[in-house]
């Protein structure tokens, strides 16, 4: 085969982009369309992708090796979508090198851009608040939307970092929800448990796959648009056992 | 007075929507602005007596589109300022509802609740394509005009 280190360089340069686009929870056709202008402005015109979930598939072209990433998980980090896209912006207006351009690609990767989890937990706590009165809640919620929402996202990270089962995770976090919200509610601390839910559940909603999903269905990626969907749809039904638990008894 | 608050209350939700997925630091602000503006779209629409369909299709479109002027200003994909953007229309209360019908044994209510919450969460999205394909337009249409000043001077 006819191909060397340079050529080798290019083509994992290009597959790691891809791969952490699509990791990182980005739409298929912008993971197929940053690797297809990453390798054109290499000068391989004729390399083509296929891009899904838990895959890509990259070939740089006839007579040309062809390589392969598994992508076994993905979350949403909108930080790295963007930071990959300003080093593809870089590559294609020849500002960075291939060499220089797969370090920083690395560096990438390694670094945990995510905020503190103390913040993390605070944002979703403050947006489960918020939330119950957007859907029409009563001020006199706020605080056990808060305390709901907060500890249903701890128990949903501490449970996401022990066991690595997302949907068990998921559900778990809307299991605790129901349960605070249903002794608030019990013990005089709020008043409509609908609500309490409703707002507390939304960290864990999964609103950016369904969009996502749906979004690769219309450009025609029907291959990511079906599995994204699913992956939607299973954590919509863990949620919603979770809660169902709890309204149950 | 209603509409301040939700407008307040709608961004520090959404911001902190932005925290929890991550959006760069320098975008916080304007992902907070973007939820808010298509928030309160939704809200005035449906206070008018529309149906939550078409104005979960109107506010995705309005959040699609400032996002896509955001995108243009800071050079970055437009999913950042889109994402957090649309989390106050997604319909968490619909996909309760239904998961409570089903729960109290009451199927026909819950695929009521079950067809509304596909039909909005189906506005959303065509919200926001159509607010792709309306931009692409333009764009095309400005690029065009400059070609032809260009050949022709």
């Amino acid at each position: 085969m006819a191909h060397n280190k340079e050529e080798e360089l290019a083509i994992n340069c290009f597959l790691l982009a891809g791969r952490l686009l699509v990791q990182s929870g980005a739409e298929t056709y912008r993971a197929e369309d940053t690797m297809m202008r990453m390798a054109q402005s290499q000068g391989y015109v004729d390399a083509q992708s296929f891009v899904t979930p838990t895959g890509i598939i990259f070939s740089a072209g006839h007579e040309r090796p062809t390589r392969i990433a598994q992508i076994p998980s993905r979350t949403t980090d909108l930080e790295k979508i963007s930071l990959v896209n300003n080093v593809s912006r870089g590559l294609t207006s020849k500002q960075l090198t291939v060499e220089k351009a797969y370090e920083e690609l690395l560096r990438i990767e390694r670094t945990n851009f995510f905020f503190p989890v103390w913040v993390q937990i605070l944002a979703s706590a403050i947006a489960s608040a918020c939330f119950l009165i957007l859907f029409k809640g009563i001020y006199a919620d706020m605080p056990a939307a808060f305390v709901a929402g907060g500890i249903g996202f701890i128990v949903f990270y501490a449970i996401h970092s022990l066991t690595r089962v997302k949907f068990f995770a998921e559900f778990t976090g809307a299991l605790f929800v129901g349960i605070i919200a249903f002794f608030s509610v019990e013990f005089g601390f709020g008043a409509e448990l609908d609500k309490i839910i409703i707002g507390s559940v939304m960290p864990l909603v999964p609103g950016v796959p369904i969009a996502n999903a749906v979004r690769d269905l219309m450009a025609g990626h029907f291959v990511s648009g079906v599995a994204k969907g699913v992956e939607a749809f299973l954590t919509a039904t863990a949620i919603g056992a979770g809660v169902a638990l709890v309204l149950a008894f | 007075m209603e509409y301040i608050i939700q407008l307040v209350l709608s961004f520090i939700a959404t911001a902190s929507f932005g925290i929890i997925f991550n959006a760069p630091k320098n975008t916080l602000f304007h992902c907070g602005v973007v939820g808010a503006l298509g928030w309160v779209i939704y809200l005035a629409f449906t206070n008018q007596g529309v149906d939550v369909v078409p104005a979960s299709f109107v506010a995705s479109f309005v959040i699609a589109m400032i996002a896509h002027m955001y995108a243009k200003r800071f050079k970055t994909p437009m999913l950042i300022f889109s994402v957090a953007g649309i989390i106050p229309l997604v319909p968490g209360g619909m996909a309760y509802n239904t998961m409570r019908h089903v729960v109290e044994k009451d199927y026909t209510q819950s695929i009521e609740f079950a067809v509304k919450t596909s039909l909005i969460t189906g506005a959303i999205v065509m919200g926001l394509v159509f607010a792709e394909v309306f931009m692409q337009l333009i764009f095309t249409m400005l690029r065009r005009k400059k070609y032809a000043s260009k050949t022709n001077s």
